[in-house]
């Protein structure tokens, strides 16, 4: 299997282009963050970020950074910090387009583009604004079962998906443990971006107990190495979130100017904090 | 609050007699009151009762990452769930999104998560906000993140069962299509509710005060139930009873 499918962090954030469809799983469970700031720093525009199904610090960092025209999102938080104030202020400011979802249509979009189908129909839905500001969704009659109607969505199939994974091979596989919609996210992707604590010399497909919990190499595209890759979000059971880092940056980030300095001192901050 | 018990105390154990005989109780993200309340109910069913915490690792057996929550609910294996509301009406429409004009509003919350598919498909959806006011309790919601009813023909076994605030415990009539106020918690009165409600709803000439949580409950909250929510939400176990 290629070694060569192991990269810089530079060279891996290099692969996603602007204006590309971008999907980036829920803090939970595992974001790029040390990736998106590679992205800031090349000055990444245009890009549709598809938040699968939530996003937090990412998301609002890139638009931030002006770096995203489109959010397709069920939700965008940071969680106990409170509002992502460049993301509201944004959205208030008319720069960025927003298309409100609901988790599981994020989800459902996956799923009919891992399936290779054009639409998938999804219960709920029917009645809400979140449907009624969605000119790209739509609601037929179930066609076994007439007067039932029901929402129809169109497949997601993302350009590139981009997480950050406690551990990968030199094989190009990545165990993602019980988070799932990796393995989801990275099928429905033309293109899959991962970067990982750390790289095993074992073939993780060859320990039964764990191939399982496996992104197969076959979906990935490039891995690079990346230690406290998802600072300062947290990692699973291997580091928590860095609170000091997140309450300094919303702060900071009530104002422009004070984004633009946390964002310039960003490197600095996270080798103290690794 | 009392002396005896703290107001979380008090909705943790509301909201625990509201869940009894549900089989399974799904908890979403930021719950810790309705978390703790689910785990409690757990408790008083002797095994019965089967909880997922979403956020946990010790009282969450999903395998299938976040669509297998909401594939439960589409079959059906979600008896109870919890939503909020930026704002809530007296139709039971909720608002996770904002208020103003969308999509440029005045304030903007974090979105819908997965309101707009569970409110239509868990049977016993919960409705909880601490903060009963007029900004919250309003007349009509800016924008519909998820509907109280919907039109005869729409797939919809589930929907609003109750309303819990700060100050009282509302169920929600689907024939109707009207909130009725079922209890006032202790220190609070009608009128006080009436004061703060932007919306019309139906109650009985006297409503009852809802009932303070007895010692045995009091102490599982604060023994097992504490424990077990602070692998969750640590902050919030930390500053219990304040």
């Amino acid at each position: 299997m290629p070694e060569s499918s192991l990269t810089s962090l530079e060279a891996l954030a290099a692969i996603v282009p602007d204006d590309a469809l971008l999907a980036v799983p829920k803090d939970s469970s595992g974001v790029a963050m040390a990736a998106t700031r590679e992205l800031v720093r090349r000055g990444i525009r245009g890009l549709h970020l598809i938040c699968v199904p939530t996003s937090g610090l990412q998301a609002e960092i890139l638009i931030g950074a002006d770096a995203v025209r489109t959010i397709e999102t069920s939700a965008v938080t940071l969680g106990e910090f409170g509002p992502a104030p460049r993301f509201v202020e944004a959205l208030r400011d008319g720069l960025l387009r927003i298309l409100d979802s609901t988790c599981p249509a994020v989800y459902a979009g996956l799923q009919a583009g891992q399936k290779g189908l054009p639409f998938i129909p999804l219960r709920g839905l029917i009645g809400t604004d979140v449907l009624g500001n969605r000119p790209d969704w739509k609601v037929i009659d179930n066609p076994f079962a007439p007067g039932d109607p029901i929402a129809v969505l169109p497949a997601i199939r993302p350009d590139v998906a981009l997480f950050h994974a406690t551990l990968a091979d030199r094989y190009g596989n990545v165990f993602i443990g019980r988070e799932r919609e990796l393995l989801l996210m990275s099928q429905a992707a033309r293109r899959t971006l991962v970067t990982v604590e750390e790289i095993t010399d074992a073939n993780l497909l060859e320990d039964d107990a764990r191939a399982g919990a496996v992104l197969p190499a076959i979906y990935v595209t490039r891995i690079a190495v990346a230690k406290y890759g998802a600072w300062p979000l947290g990692l699973l059971d291997r580091y928590p979130i860095d609170e000091t880092a997140l309450a300094r940056y919303v702060s900071m980030a009530r104002t422009r100017e004070g984004f633009a300095s946390f964002v310039a001192d960003w490197p600095d901050q996270q080798r103290a904090a690794a | 609050m009392s002396e005896e018990y703290s107001q979380s105390e008090l909705l943790i154990a509301v909201i625990a007699r509201l869940l009894v005989g549900s089989q399974h109780v799904a908890v979403g993200a930021s719950s810790p009151i309705p978390g703790s309340a689910a785990l409690l109910a757990r408790q008083l069913s002797n095994g019965a009762m089967r909880v997922s915490v979403l956020g946990s690792r010790r009282n969450n057996f999903f395998t299938n990452g976040g669509v297998e929550l909401f594939d439960l609910a589409a079959q059906g294996r979600i008896d109870a769930f919890f939503l909020g509301g930026g704002q809530i009406d007296g139709q039971g429409n909720i608002n996770l999104v904002g208020t103003g004009p969308y999509p440029r509003t005045d304030v903007r919350w974090p979105g819908s998560f997965g309101s707009a598919y569970l409110y239509f498909l868990v049977p016993k959806v919960i409705l909880f906000r601490e903060e009963h006011t007029r900004r919250v309790m309003v007349p009509k919601v800016d924008f519909v993140s998820s509907p109280g009813v919907s039109a005869p023909g729409v797939y919809r076994p589930g929907g609003p069962y109750a309303l819990l605030t700060s100050l009282g415990l509302f169920s929600f009539d689907k024939s109707t299509q009207r909130f009725r106020l079922d209890s006032v918690h202790p220190g609070h009165s009608v009128e006080e509710i009436l004061d703060n409600t932007g919306f019309d709803f139906d109650r009985s000439q006297k409503v009852p005060m809802t009932p303070a949580p007895d010692q045995h409950v009091l102490d599982l909250i604060r023994g097992p139930i504490r424990g077990e929510i602070a692998e969750t939400y640590p902050r919030f176990a930390a500053s219990w009873g304040e």
